[in-house]
């Protein structure tokens, strides 16, 4: 069965991508999105054995892949609860994007091509998920970083596009520098990959200290320091955070799989795969709650005044990423995973929810250019309100349960550790700016009236919005109306929302509460002290209170400013032009690192090509070379008259000489 | 009386061999002249081979006087039928206006 979890969205990616052509989009559609939906049924299935059941993980081994040395790596799928609950992620919501897909690119040529890729991203990604080794984990993390390029970049036509998956790709790389770094010292350390061998041999390396450019540091610190830079890549975290807004510049139904649910989460599950390692790492886990905090806070702050509606959930996408890995470092594991099962859906919903929003609007993404729409489009306008009572965590929806549960553990473990209390407040303040964004994005686009002018600065998608002929406009501007999307795009939104209401509560147990040694068995692992999930339920009442009433007084500062008195927002960038500056602009993130690293790699480039290359290794090599020789010969051909009798005497002069030689040679 | 030896029949072949190159290294005017230098160039090998034959009593040398006589004929003609040739093409035969191939 795991079998054909994971290699059917292969066949499919096969099967659209070298036979699209010759049978058509339709039917490229078609066989990747049955494909999905069955590995989808296949996974819930999978989930109910192993994680809910009785049945203990398997790992069987497909084959073996390279044995060098010591080194031996096996191609094998491990299935327990974490990569069950993975499975059902993953195939669950790229299923259903597949699903939308069908209507949202309905007027793309190229779509074997983009149902190619999302099949492609799927294989990919289910093998991350169920490696059973550092390295066949690493393949997939690669994979899915190349379909993410792929698929941002599948407008190839737009040069933003490109730049963008440019800027994905290399800003990954940076991240899976560090991974491979710390694949390596793993190695080094345990002389093994497989996860059974690194974790059994990681207890009697604790205080284990490697010798590293003149300092003496914790080999296993190091080690998870290093896998964690690769999360952080692959997670969107602070400092390498900048190539996830950007990657929106793919299609919407690309933004809500790889970007929203899955792929951003890679990072997420990994450090929850190696717990056994993170755990016997105390100072990275501190390090992780850090990082975790400030990129909560940090991405919803600049969620608070992006324009693009896509912009804004994508920076919601990286606050709650945050959520995560602040649950992570404080050591409740099973909580950042249940904050990235629940987050899947509510994200997915929004993310397809908000593409429906484009789709309606002929491709518009600028949310000043958008409002009233609830009356226009009511179901996409229930389901975003859905997805966004969820994301801010309105009680018993799923995102109160899984993100409350991440503030609390997080000021649990706050008794212990100053960090992970800065991550309690961090996450706090976060949930607040979270809750006003959220319900700014929905003021903003479905009430209100739409502008009568339309700011220029939109990124509207380069797809020519098809002109329907009947909904000719009604306003003097010749707008279209909008319109609601068609079925298939709204059945997924409806699937996603009974996740994002229900997930939570149904599930809540098994992830963090009493049924948690039986769900999970052993797949993730907690140290000896590690008692969080015990302490999170003994703290002061206030404390569990204070995300609820951030989120609610999010919502009010949000109703205030943009339904009661229209306008404040205004006044209030001019107020604060400096800081509204600040937050538009992101940080000057962009800015910063095209100063620090893009810059002077140009700089770099361009001394080592006109200065190392054209000017040294040509001019002394090959042309240097070829202009003495045209100098020699410049001088040679002086000496070629072209008169016969020059010729002559040369000859005599030559004949007088060989003679002389052997003349005088003779008399000697 | 005077005996006419060896020596001779070497000096007169050597003067003839300097005339024949100076004629060839000096001669500015027309190609005519380079043609008969080379005859007399080759006039001189040939009065070295009589001699040395007569000289040596092997009639080899004189074989090969006959031989030589015969190339020289065959190349007098074809030297001069280029000559013609390169005429009509060129419209002269001054050696100083013959250089194509200078470099």
């Amino acid at each position: 069965m795991i079998y054909a979890i994971v290699f059917l969205p292969l066949v499919g990616f096969l099967i659209a991508g070298a036979l699209g052509p010759w049978i058509g989009a339709r039917a490229s559609e078609f066989v990747t999105t049955s494909f999905l939906m069955i590995c989808a049924v296949l996974s819930w299935i999978v989930f109910f054995d192993v994680a809910l059941g009785h049945d203990h993980g398997y790992a069987p081994i497909i084959g073996n892949w390279m044995t060098v040395g010591d080194l031996k790596v096996d191609w094998a799928l491990r299935v327990d609860t974490l990569t069950a609950v993975m499975l059902v992620v993953v195939n669950t919501v790229s299923s259903l994007v597949h699903l939308y897909s069908i209507g949202y690119m309905h007027e793309d040529p190229d779509r074997p091509r983009f149902f190619a890729y999302l099949s492609l991203f799927t294989f990919a990604m289910l093998m991350l998920v169920t490696a059973d080794n550092l390295v066949q984990m690493f393949f997939g993390w690669e994979g899915v970083g190349l379909a993410s390029y792929l698929l941002i970049g599948f407008w190839y036509q737009k040069p933003s596009a490109n730049a963008a998956a440019i800027k994905a790709f290399v800003v990954n790389r940076v991240g899976d520098f560090g991974f491979a770094l710390g694949i390596f010292l793993v190695f080094q350390l345990t002389k093994s990959l497989g996860f059974e061998e690194v974790f059994a041999a990681v207890p009697g390396l604790a205080g284990k200290t490697i010798h590293v450019f003149g300092m003496d540091i914790d080999a296993l610190t190091l080690a998870t320091f290093l896998l964690f830079i690769g999360a952080m890549g692959k997670s969107a975290q602070f400092f390498l955070h900048t190539w996830l807004p950007d990657a929106m510049e793919g299609p919407t139904p690309v933004s809500a799989l790889i970007h929203a649910a899955t792929m951003v989460t890679a990072g997420v599950f990994m450090v929850a795969r190696l717990s056994p390692i993170f755990e016997y790492a105390p100072a990275t886990l501190e390090f992780v709650t850090i990082i975790g905090a400030v990129t909560a806070f940090f991405a919803a702050t600049v969620g608070l005044v992006q324009n693009d509606i896509k912009r804004v959930i994508a920076y919601s996408t990286c606050s709650q990423l945050g959520y995560m890995f602040v649950a992570e470092g404080v050591g409740a594991y099973s909580l950042g995973i249940f904050h990235l099962f629940t987050h899947a859906f509510f994200k997915a919903l929004l993310f397809l929810g908000a593409g429906s929003v484009i789709h309606a609007m002929h491709h518009e993404q600028d949310m000043r250019n958008m409002g009233g729409l609830r009356k226009d489009i009511p179901f996409t306008f229930a389901m975003m309100t859905i997805g966004t009572l969820a994301l801010t965590g309105f009680p018993f929806t799923s995102g109160y349960f899984s993100k409350d549960g991440v503030i609390e553990a997080a000021f649990a473990a706050g008794e212990h550790h100053t960090t992970a209390m800065i991550g309690f407040v961090a996450t706090v303040v976060a949930a607040g700016l979270t809750s006003y964004y959220s319900w700014r994005l929905v003021f903003m686009t479905f009430f209100g009236h739409r502008a009568a002018h339309p700011v220029a600065e939109s990124h509207a998608e380069d797809e020519p919005a098809a002109e329907d002929a009947h909904n000719h406009g009604h306003d003097d501007h010749g707008h279209h109306a909008p319109h609601e999307s068609p079925l298939v795009m709204l059945i997924p939104l409806a699937v996603l929302a009974i996740g994002a209401l229900g997930a939570g509560y149904v599930f809540e147990p098994d992830f963090a509460g009493h049924a948690y040694a039986e769900f999970w068995k052993g797949a993730l692992f907690t140290g000896a002290h590690n008692e969080i999930l015990h302490e999170m339920h003994a703290i002061p009442a206030w404390a569990g209170y204070a995300p609820t009433a951030m989120m609610v007084l999010g919502f009010l500062v949000s109703l205030y400013v943009y339904v009661l008195k229209p306008g404040t927002a205004q006044a209030l960038a001019r107020t604060f032009p400096r800081l509204y500056q600040f937050l538009l602009n992101k940080w000057y993130f962009d800015e910063l690192y095209d100063f620090l690293f893009v810059r002077p790699a140009f700089a770099l480039g361009r001394l080592f090509w006109k200065g190392g290359d054209g000017a040294i290794i040509d001019g002394l090599g090959p042309d240097g070379v070829a202009a003495r020789v045209a100098d020699g010969a410049r001088l040679a051909v002086r000496l070629q008259t072209g008169y016969v009798y020059h010729y002559a005497f040369a000859m005599l002069i030559g004949v007088a000489a060989v003679v002389t030689y052997f003349v005088a040679g003779g008399l000697r | 009386m005077l005996t006419i030896g060896l020596t001779h029949y070497l000096v007169v072949a050597a003067v003839l061999f300097t005339l024949g190159v100076a004629g060839i290294i000096l001669n500015r005017k027309n190609i005519i002249v380079i043609l008969m230098s080379v005859e007399l160039i080759l006039l001189a090998v040939n009065l070295n081979f009589v001699a040395f034959s007569q000289s040596l009593g092997d009639l080899t040398g004189q074989v090969f006087a006959l031989f030589v006589l015969t190339v020289a004929a065959a190349e007098a003609a074809i030297g001069l039928a280029i000559l013609v040739t390169f005429y009509r093409n060129r419209g002269t035969i001054a050696v100083e206006d013959i250089n194509s191939l200078k470099g």
